[in-house]
């Protein structure tokens, strides 16, 4: 009863109940409208044929006189299945003809009967048994009246019938689409409910759910594909969160400590000014890198979050590719690194210049801290057209990295063994990667001069661009 | 300094403003205080201040509608605004709505300092002259020459860009995040020490065969050219 009452809550049920109601209204004035025309054809015809006899009729008296006409009425009369014929004196008293007796005044006046009247018939047993007709009178010059009239039982039959069937039609097409409409209704319900359910499920804070598709490709399943592509994107952001919130307690929290301990440490001897200067002073250095940690983790989560895309623009990677070269040429020198840039000329895309420049700037740093010392000091930044791609690379001849922890070093705060003496958060190749993301674009990691014992690493960030 | 310069800070965190207020006052300089937008604006609107630090986030108005409505009022006192929010796409909304600088939170007082005494002597800095001084050294913006003690020096596009910046905030103090914003015009963090390299590589262009020293390295802030013996 309870599943019945959410079913006509429906949607589907609801419409289905101002159709139904429209229809009968159709159907009842189709039906009204069938048989009223019915009706009024059968009348004309009645009418012709009665016309037709009266014509006949008069021909006759004029050719026989009143005996060739009586003569001639009467056998019609007698006739199985007869026309209505009268033969009445001035008076209106039934002379001659096959009526028993007929509603009074009707010979009065000559022409047609006004509307269809009652008779009954010799035949008729009770006074019951009456008949609906129409007549016309004709009255002659002696003053006989004659009626010749047609039987309305027939066509009032047939336009019962005629109505009776339409109702039948009509209800059987109602009914059936009551059946279909509750099918077609549950069915939907049933979906909705599948839905309503998952994502119950995923209210209760189970992200992996997805909502059901019945694989048909209606609107439901487009409905659900949408969803389910939406809650995707939320969990993804929902797992960079809990990422970043774990990331925070766990590399945060370190630094934080040492700060700490540097401040406890500075208070607990007994010190110099110049001492509690030097305490203080790397005090401040501890925390503009604890600031630095923090910004570039809020810079990662709001790229990834798809937030800096309003500040997209077309620009030229060229320049930026050069001014990243010049800005960090300095700093390769002093490391004895020979940084070089080789741009094979303006190559635009819809990207944002800041987070472009911060992502290439990551690499270029990356690659001077980790080529430090290598037998080839050369770090390559190139910037060339690939299909449908335009392609920023980054080739240093330092360490690499091996090929089964390429995956790891993209991932937050992942700073393998060989690099945790260097200076640096750990973050620099998440951002690029969401950087990369946010531009549709993606981030390969492989070795410079592969097969050699310093194979060095190439980083290249891929812009996908349409093609010319 | 001739006359002192007055500020007006508008930040509702009353233990950050009293801790600005003593640090501009240590650094000769005079502010007042605003702890709400409205209160803000009304001051900046009957004051006459040198530089207007704004609070991004402020009660009963938001920071970016008090600089909005300073500017509908034709008030051009030039506003830093201060901001938690310190992304590449806030600091350009920032800009867009009227201000003239932006600093992220946290910030050094020396990186807060160092800008609004640039922005407080934008005024009196003339935009307009050709060739810069500062001692002997002399900077022509029209030629793109520089010279000291007569002799010219051959400097690389980028180190002129970065000595005319230098020059042009002469005496003043001038950051390392400064020198990328206005220098290179990035934003975004080098990670290492990239701008000492290259302001490093120009000192010795301007100063290894001249006698004294003209840029110098001042602690904890950034960099100033300075004529020797100058106050």
């Amino acid at each position: 009863m309870n599943r019945l009452r959410v079913l006509f809550r429906t949607t589907a049920v609801r419409l289905s109940a101002v159709y139904l109601v429209l229809f009968s209204i159709c159907a009842a004035f189709l039906v009204f409208y069938v048989t009223a025309m019915s009706q009024r054809l059968l009348e004309q015809q009645t009418r012709e044929a009665v016309s037709t006899e009266v014509a006949q009729i008069e021909a006759i008296y004029d050719r026989a006189g009143i005996n060739g006409l009586l003569r001639t009425l009467e056998r019609r009369a007698r006739q199985p299945g007869a026309n209505l014929y009268v033969i009445a004196g001035p008076t209106g008293e039934i002379l001659a003809g096959n009526v028993a007796s007929l509603e009074p005044g009707l010979l009065d006046k000559e022409g047609w009967t006004g509307q269809a009247f009652r008779y009954q018939r010799y035949t008729d047993e009770s006074r019951k048994d009456s008949h609906v007709a129409l007549a016309h009178v004709l009255v002659l010059e002696n003053g006989l009246r004659i009626l010749v009239g047609r039987d309305l039982q027939e066509p009032e039959k047939f336009r019962v019938l005629v109505r009776q069937a339409l109702m039948v039609a009509l209800g059987i097409m109602g009914f059936g689409a009551l059946v279909i409409w509750f099918a077609i209704g549950r069915n939907a319900l049933k979906r909705i409910d599948r839905m309503s359910d998952a994502s119950t499920r995923i209210m209760a804070g189970d992200l992996s759910q997805r909502l059901p598709m019945s694989g048909s490709g209606d609107e439901f399943d487009r409905l659900s594909e949408s969803l389910n592509a939406m809650l995707e994107r939320i969990e993804k952001l929902n797992e960079g969160l809990r990422q970043v919130s774990d990331n925070i307690a766990h590399d945060l929290k370190t630094p934080l400590t040492r700060l700490r301990n540097k401040a406890e440490a500075a208070l607990a001897h007994k010190n110099t000014s110049a001492g509690y200067r030097a305490s203080l002073e790397e005090i401040i250095g501890e925390s503009d890198q604890l600031i630095r940690t923090f910004n570039a983790l809020l810079m990662i989560s709001r790229v990834e979050a798809g937030g800096a895309a309003a500040e997209m623009s077309d620009i030229d990677l060229s320049t930026i590719v050069a001014d990243c070269v010049e800005l960090y040429e300095p700093v390769a020198e002093e490391q004895a690194l020979e940084l070089t840039a080789d741009i094979s000329g303006p190559l635009h895309i819809n990207g944002n210049r800041e987070l472009v420049g911060q992502a290439l700037g990551n690499l270029i740093d990356n690659a001077i801290k980790y080529a430090e010392g290598a037998a080839d000091p050369g770090i390559r930044v190139s910037l060339v057209r690939r299909g449908d791609a335009v392609v920023i690379a980054v080739a240093d001849h330092g360490p690499g990295v091996p090929a089964d922890k390429r995956d790891q070093v993209v991932a937050r705060f992942v700073r393998l063994d060989e690099s945790r003496s260097k200076p640096g958060t750990g973050l620099g190749l998440s951002l690029v990667e969401a950087v990369m993301e946010m531009h549709h674009g993606s981030l390969e990691l492989g070795d410079t001069a592969p097969g050699q014992s310093s194979p060095g690493l190439t980083v290249t960030m891929v812009f996908p661009v349409p093609a010319a | 300094m001739v006359t002192r310069m007055k500020i007006l800070i508008i930040e509702d965190d009353l233990e950050a403003a009293a801790y600005l207020a003593k640090a501009f006052r240590e650094a000769g300089i005079v502010s007042d205080h605003a702890s709400d937008g409205e209160s803000g604006l009304f001051m900046a609107s009957e004051n006459s201040y040198d530089v207007l630090v704004i609070d991004r986030m402020l009660p009963r108005r938001d920071g970016l509608s008090v600089i909005s409505e300073l500017r509908r009022k034709g008030i051009h006192t030039p506003v830093l605004i201060l901001s938690a929010l310190g992304q590449v796409d806030d600091r350009v909304t920032g800009l867009r709505a009227g201000g003239d600088d932006y600093l992220p939170k946290p910030y050094s007082f020396n990186e807060l300092l160092a800008r609004v005494e640039v922005l407080g002597r934008r005024k009196g800095t003339p935009e307009q002259d050709m060739v810069y001084r500062v001692g002997d050294l002399e900077l022509d913006r029209l030629s793109h020459t520089v010279r000291r003690q007569g002799k010219e020096i051959v400097l690389q596009p980028r180190e002129f860009r970065l000595l005319e910046y230098l020059m042009k905030n002469s005496g003043q103090v001038v950051t390392r995040t400064m020198l990328l914003e206005n220098v290179w015009d990035y934003h975004f963090d080098p990670q290492t020490n990239v701008i000492d390299v290259h302001v490093s590589r120009l000192r010795s262009k301007i100063e290894k065969d001249f006698d004294g020293p003209l840029l110098r390295t001042v602690r904890g802030a950034g960099y100033m050219i300075k004529e020797e013996g100058a106050h």
